[in-house]
């Protein structure tokens, strides 16, 4: 049984790998990766290895193939383009991945682990007593043993994150930003007019059409950032024009 | 677990958080000031606690605290005291440094501090990764400034580089002696008779994987650029705190875990620092751009302290602890001035620009004219006694062709120095530079001034590097 789940886990994966690298939409290839991703975690999971299943799922099908899916459909990239030279180095890429596959294959072969190798630190588990799982050894030892890195490294993180809005949230003046109370604060008669309309007949012939009554920017206010103490003035302004326009 | 070895740093991380919470909370365009404020007040309480921390290891043999790390944490404390100092003034077209920029000093000054603490190699490339992280975004931070991206993108790309090296390094030691921590590697490497090769290549990936984060030749590549491009408070950061805590993971990781081994890596580190030192003053003298220059002389600066980590002794580890000290105040100084050469609100740094300072204005020309002097190394100045110190150590430990090196380098580094002292005194007179912001000439006259009577303050400095020293030994 646990012989052919594995099996399945493994065609499945080979499969969607190949059709990663061969589907022409690559949108598609992007959402291949995803399913290639998740049968690599079915193996882990076989494997015994559920942290390193639970991670894959995570960082790679919720990080990482999103931002993939990102970029494929939001950046302007011409693939057949990229997709030219693919005859052309078919030969060469396949060398390369038979050269891979037999250096694989030989140290497959001959893995075994060093007899005078030390075993790893593993402080703080022996008290726990039983069988101990992955993920529990994994955090007994990150939230005892090295506590003082762990939140070190959270440090580093967010380090991570002041330098990306730092360095790339820009304050556009032409640029507008909702002001969420107001927008919350709008109910649907305010901005959407619903009419009952005979069979057969638009809107233009009863007086008007579907439409929101004014516009998005009553609850917007210029700039990238709100800021604060300008919103409430800059919002009244808006409307008394807004209303004198009409 | 005893939570009190690292209170410092605890201290600061917290303060760190809220005065980031603080800025963000704060009405956008006033935030600079407070937060920079708060930011100087943190550093000051944390050198009080510094002062006051307990020796020990602790954190299951992550941590360790000795007179050494304290000695070290002090200094990278100043240094980044003196960055947020001289930033206040800061103004780029007009406009102050975003308020992320105290804030960032904040977190590289904690991972220097804990670089200077570490007690295994994890701690150590933890608190390096800390601090670099937090550095390549201070260089960029004037995204709008071409100069400024270029230079946060070298830096970040070499650094990973950098890093890599190092990982790979620590990567063999650990595949040697199968644990991270120093004693046990120590332990490990007395107890086996011929060394594997595996780890002394690890070694060696170590040692070049530090020695570009100290900026040494032949790694010293990125550093004209960097310094150049990066806002001149960044600079005057990068030339401080963080080389400070690479010297610190230098000069433990060496004697150290790979104490025992010190006839291998001695030749390198040797060849390390003659080549800064000759690089660092023969490369400087066609630059005619002062941030340039300092850049040089900080790749030469770093040769000569490297001289006493050569001499694999305490005298040496003590000359190189003084000579980062004088380093400390004659580097602060002179970038107190770089960072007043500014003309109707632009900043210009063309050593030409400084022409006659001496009848413009006097006071900031002697200021330079002193730490120039210092650098050079002449006798009742602080850049003196760190060179009599190292070359003594040298002397002793029998390096005469480094000190022969050493010797024509201060010398060719002296007409570098002295023709900025040149320009300034006794060339015609250029346009006068604007009024220096208050912080700004409060930090040159300090530094100026403790260049100047560092005589004062070596009894007790040297006695501090001596302890430092002897903690390091152990």
């Amino acid at each position: 049984m646990l012989q052919l789940i594995f099996y399945v886990f493994a065609t499945i994966l080979v499969a969607s790998g190949a059709m990663v690298i061969s589907a022409r939409n690559p949108v598609h290839s992007v959402l291949f990766l995803i399913l290639a991703f998740f049968n690599a975690a079915g193996l882990f999971l076989l494997a015994g290895a559920e942290f390193l299943a639970m991670i894959l799922v995570i960082v790679y099908v919720g990080a990482v193939a999103v931002l993939f899916l990102f970029v494929v459909m939001m950046l302007d990239i011409d693939f057949t383009k990229m997709r030219e030279g693919l005859q052309k180095y078919a030969p060469f890429g396949a060398a390369v991945g038979c050269i891979l596959f037999a250096e694989l294959v030989m140290a497959g072969l001959h893995w075994m682990f060093s007899p005078v190798m030390p075993l790893p630190i593993t402080g703080g588990l022996g008290q726990m007593g039983g069988p101990v799982t992955n993920t529990g050894a994994l955090g007994t030892l990150i939230y005892t043993h090295y506590l003082l890195l762990f939140q070190l490294c959270g440090l580093v993180l967010l380090v991570a994150m002041i330098g990306a809005i730092t360095l790339t949230l820009r304050d556009r003046p032409t640029g507008r930003r909702q002001i969420i109370s107001l927008q919350h604060e709008r109910k649907r008669a305010d901005t959407l007019e619903m009419m009952d309309l005979p069979l057969g007949q638009g809107t233009d012939a009863n007086g008007g059409f579907l439409r929101p009554h004014d516009s998005y920017y009553v609850t917007a206010v210029p700039g990238s950032y709100g800021v604060p103490e300008a919103v409430e003035e800059e919002h009244e302004e808006l409307v008394v024009r807004e209303g004198e326009e009409r | 677990m005893n939570w009190m070895l690292a209170l410092p740093e605890l201290v600061l991380a917290v303060s760190g958080l809220v005065v980031l919470s603080g800025g963000v909370l704060t009405k956008k365009g006033h935030a600079f000031l407070p937060t920079a404020a708060l930011t100087i007040a943190a550093f000051v309480a944390t050198i009080f606690l510094v002062g006051l921390s307990p020796d020990g290891v602790g954190y299951h043999g992550l941590f360790q605290v000795d007179a050494f790390a304290r000695f070290i944490k002090v200094l990278a404390l100043i240094g980044a005291i003196v960055a947020v100092a001289l930033s206040v003034g800061h103004r780029d077209e007009g406009h102050e440094l975003p308020f992320e920029m105290p804030v960032l000093v904040l977190f590289s000054t904690l991972g220097a501090m804990v670089m200077a603490s570490s007690a295994s190699l994890m701690t150590l490339f933890v608190g390096l990764e800390l601090s670099s992280l937090s550095i390549y975004v201070l260089c960029a931070i004037e995204r709008d400034r071409p100069q400024a991206a270029e230079s946060g993108l070298k830096y970040f790309i070499l650094g990973s580089l950098a890093s890599g090296l190092l990982l790979y390094g620590i990567s063999l030691v650990y595949g040697f002696a199968g644990t991270l921590s120093y004693a046990p590697i120590a332990a490990e490497i007395n107890s086996v008779g011929a060394l594997p090769l595996g780890l002394v290549i690890g070694v060696v990936f170590m040692l070049v994987g530090l020695a570009f984060k100290l900026s040494a030749v032949p790694f010293h590549m990125w550093t004209p650029d960097v310094y150049q491009g990066a806002p001149t408070p960044v600079t005057a950061y990068m030339a401080g705190a963080p080389k400070f805590a690479a010297f610190a993971l230098i000069l433990r990781v060496m004697s150290g875990p790979f104490g025992a081994m010190s006839p291998r890596w001695q030749i390198l580190v040797e060849v390390i620092a003659a080549m800064s030192m000759l690089f660092g003053s023969f490369a400087a003298i066609p630059q005619h751009n002062i941030k340039r220059l300092m850049a040089y002389s900080s790749i030469g600066h770093m040769g000569y302290a490297m001289m006493g980590l050569a001499a694999a002794s305490p005298a040496g580890t003590t000359g190189t602890l003084v000579y980062l000290s004088t380093y400390l105040v004659m580097n602060a100084g002179t970038f107190g001035v770089i960072e007043a050469m500014r003309r109707r609100g632009q900043e210009v740094d063309e050593i030409s620009d400084l022409a006659g300072l001496g009848r413009t204005n006097p006071g900031m020309a002697l200021i330079l004219a002193i730490c120039m002097f210092s650098m050079v190394g002449v006798p009742p100045l602080a850049g003196f006694f760190g060179k009599f110190m190292v070359f003594a150590a040298a002397w002793q430990a029998g390096l005469y062709p480094l000190i022969f090196l050493g010797a024509v380098s201060a010398v060719v580094g002296a007409y570098y120095y002295l023709r900025v002292v040149k320009v300034a005194w006794f060339d015609a007179p250029a346009a006068p530079f604007d009024r220096p912001a208050a912080s700004v000439s409060f930090v040159s006259i300090a530094m100026g001034l403790a260049t100047v009577l560092f005589l004062l303050g070596l009894g007790p400095i040297s006695d501090a590097a001596r302890a430092a020293a002897m903690a390091l030994v152990g």
